[in-house]
């Protein structure tokens, strides 16, 4: 294990297909952009002329027949990946990824399973407004048959992404263009972060704080924040959406008994929802204080700087909840 | 054109299979031993039939919610068919899917969904693996002219044409979607133009003569085997049964619009009717011989229903086996 090389979280990605795309020649990447360091960074870094152009196919602007040709194609037995630069767009695809995709398997009793990868970037930020920021992990977490990973690290997207290939089921990778410049340690040999596997990033007493993708970059911060004060913050990364690490959380909120949980997306119905939907089901009597959410206000991404600012939540939201559940007496 | 006795002998029992198993699935609709949506095929055999017998088994097929013809044209089973119509746990989907979701991998049958359009990208990818592959299969898919309103159709067909991929895009054009006559829901034009801008070679095909939908298709696929792909065929035909379900009218709804005189009129060029002529006045085949095939497929299909009706329903604890694989 060269565990001491670091790589950009773009570059673990690129890694992986490298390494899958060169063991198994099922695998192959198709979407806009494939050709293009301006939509996918350098996620396809050399495949096009490591594999050429039938197996790196850079397709028309038609997001519901891509969608649906990669899973045709998986059901034929390949093992597709195919990336949507904007999850925005992503939204044509409802059919292919949510009627198709994801009931293949259950509606025709087990017979064929697709086996393919839904690659969608979160790419927000710089006055792009509604239809170029948002975060849609929880509209598809919410559909039986599919899963769905959100990696925070280096490490994790690479991992996660060589498990969301093998996987023999649809698996929506949802990663955050701004997590693309991080740089963290990352083995150079071929790995796997298991799916529905969420790690402790720190440990703690006081609090419970559940974070998935850039959120836990955030979150990060905000523990740090709050050690310099004093408080003592567990920190659980899920890194995958759904199915959710709900034993890992329920083990900790049951030590801390108190709960924060920061979301990159909505609010309301949202997946921060859901953690604290299960947890005051399955740990109610462990909780001592109100949980928390952090999250996106139920409005539309703005354009200008000044209402994104106000729009996105920061690590000072985090330090802030953390501070209010900490603040409830009974 | 010639064509030895076993193979015309072998289409004229898939097409007898496919109407006899329609036929035989009105009165379990109507007695309510069936209960999912069935939406019939009668009158549309030859489609199917012409398409499957042009096909080699490890080609590939994607069917629509009409899609009982061409499970069986394909190679499906009618015993799993009829059990999963029955929603019993025998049936190709294990009673998850019903009428709509018929599926038999080993036979190249790769599945069928009712939404509408929803299955034509997938026979593109499916052509798309087997492009990636080189391994010389064909898909084809096949949909209503109902289709033609949905835009995935038309990305589609882009890409299909953009990569030459070897699939052939079968519309099997029965004048409705749904309840609606296709002169309210598209521009008076032949459907198999929307090829035309695509560069998509297309032909215009009696959908109810079984010997030219197997000619086109058989012209089709060898041009798909040859690189050249795509090809689109407009097969006209007519349901001789309501949208869903058997005949409207018999169930009373009085929902099927279609006039009295157009039924009849199609009634008379009955796919199975103008090949039972093409036998006997060719001298393939004489009547002895067909009234022994149909008892032969009668008895088979009758014995299919005993087997689907005595196998066993899914058990409720088995309810959420197959989320996952």
């Amino acid at each position: 294990m060269s565990s001491g090389r670091k790589l950009q979280y773009a570059l673990a990605i690129n890694e992986a297909f490298h390494q899958m795309m060169a063991a198994d020649r099922s695998v192959f990447l198709m979407g806009q952009g494939t050709k293009s360091p301006w939509y996918v960074g350098k996620t396809a870094q050399g495949l096009l002329d490591r594999f050429g152009k039938d197996r790196v196919i850079d397709t028309p602007v038609s997001e519901n027949a891509m969608t649906g040709a990669a899973v045709g194609a998986a059901l034929a037995g390949m093992k597709p990946i195919v990336v949507h630069p904007r999850i925005d767009f992503m939204l044509y695809a409802f059919d292919p990824i949510i009627n198709q995709a994801a009931n293949w398997h259950y509606m025709n009793g087990g017979k064929l399973s697709v086996p393919m990868v839904i690659w969608g970037i979160i790419n927000r930020g710089g006055e792009q407004a509604a239809q170029h920021s948002q975060a849609l992990h929880a509209m598809f977490a919410h559909v039986p048959g599919l899963k769905v990973v959100m990696p925070a690290t280096s490490y994790d997207a690479k991992g996660l992404m060589i498990a969301a290939i093998r996987d023999p089921n649809p698996v929506v990778y949802i990663d955050d263009r701004w997590l693309y410049a991080c740089e963290d340690n990352v083995p150079a040999d071929v790995y796997e972060v298991e799916i529905g596997k969420g790690v402790i990033r720190k440990e703690g007493r006081d609090v419970t704080l559940v974070a998935i993708s850039y959120m836990a970059h955030l979150a990060t911060k905000a523990v740090q924040e709050l050690a310099a004060a004093g408080i003592d913050v567990e920190l659980i990364d899920p890194r995958t959406a759904k199915p959710l690490d709900i034993e890992l959380i329920l083990r900790s909120v049951e030590k801390t008994g108190r709960l924060v949980v920061a979301d990159g997306g909505w609010c309301s119905w949202g997946w921060a929802s859901e953690v604290v939907a299960q947890v005051s089901e399955r740990a109610f009597s462990s909780l001592k204080a109100p949980v928390v959410r952090v999250a996106l206000p139920d409005c539309p991404a703005p354009a200008s700087s000044v209402l994104e600012d106000a729009y996105y939540p920061s690590a000072k939201d985090i330090v802030k909840a953390v501070k209010k559940v900490l603040s409830f007496k009974c | 054109m010639t064509y030895s006795i076993d193979f015309l002998r072998d289409l004229y029992k898939t097409m007898l299979r496919i109407r006899l198993c329609e036929e035989s699935i009105v009165e379990p609709i109507l007695n309510r031993e069936v209960l999912c949506p069935c939406h019939l095929y009668s009158g549309e055999e030859a489609i199917a039939t012409g398409l499957g017998a042009s096909l080699h088994e490890r080609d590939y097929v994607f069917s629509n919610h009409r899609s009982h013809g061409h499970f069986i044209a394909k190679g499906g089973s009618v015993e799993e068919m009829l059990a999963e119509i029955y929603g019993r746990d025998a049936g190709c989907s294990r009673g998850r899917g019903g009428s709509m979701h018929l599926i038999a991998p080993e036979v190249g049958m790769m599945g069928s969904a009712p939404i509408v359009s929803g299955t034509i990208s997938l026979a593109v990818g499916a052509a798309l693996a087997s492009s990636i592959r080189k391994d010389d299969r064909v898909a084809v898919s096949f949909f209503g002219d109902g289709a033609t309103g949905e835009g995935v159709l038309y990305e589609s067909l882009n890409f299909a044409a953009l990569m030459k991929l070897p699939i052939v895009f079968v519309c099997e054009n029965n004048y409705y979607a749904t309840h609606m006559p296709i002169r309210d829901c598209r521009v008076p034009n032949n459907i198999r133009m929307i090829a035309d801008p695509f560069s998509i070679e297309n032909y215009e095909v009696d959908g109810n003569d079984v010997l030219q939908v197997y000619e086109a298709g058989k012209k089709a696929i060898e041009k798909c085997r040859r690189g050249e792909g795509p090809v689109f065929l407009e097969c006209l035909t007519y349901r001789f049964r309501g949208h869903v379900g058997p005949d409207d009218n018999i169930q009373g709804n009085h929902t099927d619009i279609r006039p009295k005189e157009e039924i009849e009129e199609w009634l008379k060029k009955d796919p199975i009717l103008l090949f039972e002529k093409y036998l006997l006045g060719n001298a393939v085949l004489d009547q002895s011989i067909l009234d022994n095939i149909i008892k032969e497929i009668d008895n088979e299909v009758a014995s299919a229903h005993s087997f689907a009706k005595s196998s066993p329903l899914p058990e409720r604890k088995d309810l959420m086996n197959y989320v996952f694989r």
